[in-house]
């Protein structure tokens, strides 16, 4: 098998995954860590093109991964600090009791 | 297809699944660094030395702490009475089998025209990734960088407590 392929399946079942897991569990944390997953899984792609690809040299999967890793971090910065503000207003962090807007 | 890879993929993989599908939230804050780690790793066995160590800093270090602290300060570690999973998590499942589905087609499907440089490893040097950051990729770094100061003091004051007479 073409080692590439082999990665893009991985990172496919991986970001897989994460969507499952974003889309099946209440836990608001838990939807959080299958979004971290699936931008993983993103990250392994933009890895493994860059290393089979035909410029390593020129290094832009490398610096898309980087660049990728910063915005990930910031993202669960600010959906962690949601959830813990949305818990403090409605004492639950359960996704299917969280139906109005208003606080 | 190295040994070496196959047994990354299968820590990754039994990672992200442990991370989705166990009961307790704590343990899956804790396999979900499994899947981090085996990621790292992945990265490693690609030759992105700096990707990998980068991988490790911000996401077993920083992430993964952050999601324990978030899963503490929010009582997120009890199980619900009425189950972990959601009332409508057929469908949920059946769309991302769906969507892997469609990945690996396609995948599949284009192995033939996928690249596949098969030659010797590209060295790169810290000294090439930093040259690279402050020359061509410069404004997306400072870009970054603001994003990254934002988003952190907009978390600090999204979370921040409420003052009694703010209401």
């Amino acid at each position: 098998m073409n080692p590439l392929t082999g990665y893009l399946l991985v990172a496919a079942l991986l970001f897989a995954i994460g969507l499952a897991g974003a889309l099946t569990r209440r836990n608001a944390i838990l939807v959080l860590i299958g979004i971290e997953l699936m931008l993983n899984a993103a990250n392994l792609n933009l890895i493994a093109f860059w290393r089979y690809g035909p410029h390593p040299e020129a290094l832009t999967g490398m610096m898309f991964a980087i660049f990728s890793i910063a915005v990930a971090a910031a993202e669960a910065a600010v959906g962690l600090g949601l959830v813990i503000s949305i818990h403090r207003h409605a004492h639950t962090t359960d996704l299917d009791a969280m139906n109005r807007m208003k606080g | 297809m190295s040994f070496v890879f196959y047994l990354l993929a299968a820590l990754t993989i039994a990672g992200g699944l442990a991370a989705v599908l166990l009961k307790n939230t704590v343990h899956c804050a804790l396999s979900l660094t499994v899947a981090f780690a085996g990621l790292a790793l992945l990265y490693l066995e690609l030759d992105a030395q700096f990707a990998g160590f980068a991988q490790i800093l911000v996401y077993i270090g920083a992430v993964a702490i952050l999601v324990v602290f978030a899963i503490l300060l929010t009582k997120g570690s009890e199980t619900p009475k009425d189950g972990v999973y959601s009332k409508n998590w057929f469908v949920g499942l059946v769309i991302a089998a769906g969507v892997f589905a469609v990945l690996g087609w396609a995948v599949l499907q284009s192995a033939a025209v996928l690249p596949h440089q098969t030659g010797p490893a590209p060295t790169v040097t810290v000294l090439q990734i930093g040259n690279a950051l402050m020359g061509r990729y410069v404004l997306p770094l400072e870009i970054v960088a603001l994003l990254l100061t934002a988003a952190l003091i907009g978390a600090v004051i999204v979370a921040m407590h409420e003052k009694e007479s703010a209401k």
